[in-house]
């Protein structure tokens, strides 16, 4: 059986790829990711403001006490550089490069325009094989633009392409006044991948204590639908990879992922929950179906339940059906 | 500190780091023994803060009495505090010998009191002083170059309170031979190691404290072997007291760690982790990265008190819970050690993972110690006691 997938123009042997998450900040992880059998990883990723925030702490915490007493004009030795935060994550990227035999893509979070380009180059010159772009923005000014959301999304798409060669991934958010336009637009700009989608991590709130409560939650299975109606919705439509993420738990999300359109289907969660060898288990179950159903390759299921270019028709007509069958079912008549 | 706040200290204003972690250990001396410590301070920060001449943060308490203080080379301070105890020793005798050879002529009774009062607790010592008070109203019925002699020693008849001090350099390093030495003579000093795991006051060289893995001045690599275990070669001796003591994780542990120093008549030796500005820490959460060195097993809290296994009872006593965070939780809080993890990640790597097994063979040694029957210890074999 054939599983291998091609992917922002990469060959990979399967379509499962480990996300970014703290499982691969050694290269220790990396080699039991990639042992445990992804067909790539997706380093954690570099983020620009913790690399910032760390120099600048180092930058105060060495100096302390310079020649404050007469014995000790320093406390510590000179090698100690106090802006390495970037230099570890390139040296993590070109180990693990070295260490496996599957492509190891570099993660961006960046939060000045020129920081983009300028990461996105020292991993390509690290070693990786491609570069995901985690756009986090959350644009909480009421001032801002759609438009100008979507343009700063353009822009470092533009500068990052123009700096690199390997292929570029971008991994956005679903929330576009028109998902699609967006994605068509980043797909013009030159992306040669898009994930979908990044997770908004919204803060909770405590009441006993009457504090936001900042807090990062796996994703489980009932949040795959987004994605899934997006991945269904824009297969064929576009030049650029397709990557889903969010939810899965086990082989059935990733059945459903590739039957959707997806090029390839990332998972973080199910990885940090069960451990690097549950990719073995997506694998094994994803193996197991396509033998039961009577597929070869994954090219015959790829897609198989995307919307059609032609099917605005069947979108307002599956959201009809959908409410009438939740009215004649669990729900009542109140719809 | 239940029991220690409330008690007058006679050490103030130091002219130390802000947030300095060994400075409220003096305190803490100066507040339980006041003026009957005798300090022997090598050289190093404490020193350099506890003796900054003109000025000096060792101060008096309201009757005009104040510790007795110090400093010595770097290299014989343990020598220089046993000669202190020598000689603290030599004036009591005599001050007995002059009592007791004017027995009638002072009362009897008084003197007998004086001779024979128990001085452990405060209780005791107060009364003990008014007694000298009086006794010293009666010198006059003396020969006046007797008088005189007495009234020079006087004091002594108070139980002195010998505090050797110092660093880990001083302790691990320089003075360790002199060290060993007075604590293999069974005299009763007591030993206060102020360790910051590095010369702190000389700029951060490392010392036999520096843990594996920590990058200091002459270990720019990472250190590549472990820190000596200071309190197992002490408790090899077994009429030594030990404790191992961090103030931001037990204060209640260190109070009793020093009040039971102080009081076992024989060597004791307290060693108190101390954060420093050489650990690349913000100096404010000092206390919090301390309760986190305990927590993740890289400084147990432990007591080896000999007096237990006189009654009966395991000497051996393990304060401090199982280690419940990585070590790694508690190191990334520190330059000292994140540096290497930046400059060469495979090797910080390399060392972590050998840190992380040294401290957790480290603590089933302890464990297994502290379940360990009285006989498995030695006895005190002296006679003099």
């Amino acid at each position: 059986m054939d599983l291998t997938t091609r992917y922002l123009g990469l060959e990979l042997r399967n379509p499962l790829l480990a996300a970014p998450s703290p499982l691969s900040r050694t290269v220790g992880g990396v080699r039991q990711l990639a042992g445990a059998g992804v067909g790539a990883v997706v380093l954690y990723s570099l983020f620009e403001e913790q690399i910032r925030r760390e120099a600048e702490q180092n930058a105060q915490l060495a100096p302390q006490g310079t020649e404050t007493y007469a014995e000790s004009l320093t406390y510590f030795p000179a090698t100690v550089d106090r802006e390495h935060g970037a230099h570890r994550y390139l040296r993590l990227l070109e180990s693990a490069a070295d260490a496996v035999d599957v492509p190891v893509i570099g993660s961006i979070n960046g939060i000045t325009p020129d920081s983009w380009a300028r990461y996105a180059r020292s991993m390509q010159d690290a070693g990786a094989a491609a570069v995901e772009l985690n756009i986090y923005y959350l644009p909480g000014d009421p001032h801002i633009q759609g438009r100008e959301v979507e343009d700063r999304h353009l822009d470092i798409v533009a500068r990052v392409k123009s700096a690199v060669s390997v292929p570029v991934a971008v991994k956005l958010s679903p929330f576009f006044s028109s998902t699609a336009e967006m994605a068509q637009r980043l797909d013009e700009a030159g992306a040669d991948g898009l994930v979908l989608f990044n997770r908004f991590l919204q803060p909770d709130i405590d009441c006993e204590t009457l504090a936001a409560v900042p807090g990062v939650t796996l994703s489980t299975p009932a949040e795959i639908r987004l994605p899934l109606t997006w991945i269904a919705l824009l297969r064929g439509r576009l030049r650029a990879s397709l990557a889903a993420t969010t939810g899965v738990e086990g082989p059935t999300e990733v059945i459903k992922y590739l039957l959707a359109g997806a090029d390839v289907v990332q998972s973080a969660s199910a990885l940090l929950r069960h451990g690097p060898e549950h990719a073995g288990v997506l694998l094994d179950g994803l193996h197991a179906w396509m033998r039961r159903k009577g597929y070869c390759t994954l090219d015959e299921v790829r897609g198989v339940l995307a919307v059609p270019e032609d099917g605005s028709a069947r979108e307002r007509a599956d959201y009809v059906d959908a409410l009438r069958d939740a009215n004649s079912t669990a729900y009542g008549s109140t719809w | 500190m239940r029991g220690a706040q409330f008690l007058q200290p006679l050490f103030e204003f130091p002219g130390a780091c802000a947030g300095c972690g060994e400075t409220p250990y003096l305190k803490l001396l100066s507040q339980l023994f006041g003026d009957r410590l005798m300090i022997a301070n090598a050289t190093g920060c404490s020193s350099i803060y506890g003796g900054n001449l003109p000025t000096t943060p060792w101060t008096t308490n309201t009757d005009g009495r104040w510790p007795a203080w110090s400093n010595s080379l770097f290299e014989d301070n343990a020598e220089f505090g046993l000669g202190m105890r020598l000689a603290a020793d030599t004036h009591t005798q005599q001050a007995r010998r002059l009592l007791t050879g004017n027995r009638d002529a002072l009362g009897a009774e008084l003197v007998d009191d004086i001779l024979g009062a128990p001085q452990l607790r405060e209780s005791e010592l107060s009364a003990q002083r008014q007694r000298l008070a009086a006794l010293g109203a009666r010198l006059d019925r003396l020969d006046r170059a007797v008088a005189d002699e007495l009234r020079s020693v006087l004091d002594h008849l108070v139980r002195r309170s010998v505090w050797i001090v110092g660093g880990d350099g001083w302790a691990y390093d320089i003075g360790a031979g002199g060290l060993d030495h007075i604590l293999a003579n069974g005299r009763n000093v007591n030993v206060l190691v102020l360790d910051t795991e590095v010369y702190s006051n000389t700029g951060g060289q490392m010392s036999k404290s520096t843990p594996l893995d920590a990058v200091a001045k002459f270990a720019a690599g990472g250190k590549t072997m472990p820190r000596k275990d200071l309190a197992l070669q002490a408790i090899a001796y077994g009429n030594v007291y030990v404790a191992q003591v961090a103030m931001g994780a037990d204060p209640q542990q260190t109070l009793q760690a020093f009040r039971e120093a102080e009081a076992y008549d024989g060597p004791s030796i307290v060693i108190a982790y101390s954060h420093c500005i050489a650990h690349g820490i913000e100096m404010r959460h000092g206390l919090d990265q301390q309760y986190r060195a305990v927590a993740s097993g890289h400084w147990p809290l432990m007591r080896y008190d000999p007096m237990l296994r006189a009654t009966g009872k395991t000497p051996f006593l393990l304060d401090s819970h199982r280690p419940r965070i990585p070590l790694i939780d508690y190191r990334h809080r520190e330059l000292r050690f994140r540096s290497l993890a930046n400059s060469d990640p495979d090797e910080a790597e390399r060392l972590l993972a050998l840190a992380q097994e040294s401290i957790d063979q480290r603590w089933k040694t302890y464990e297994d110690m502290a379940s360990r029957g009285p006989h498995h210890f030695p006895s005190d074999a002296r006679k003099d006691r």
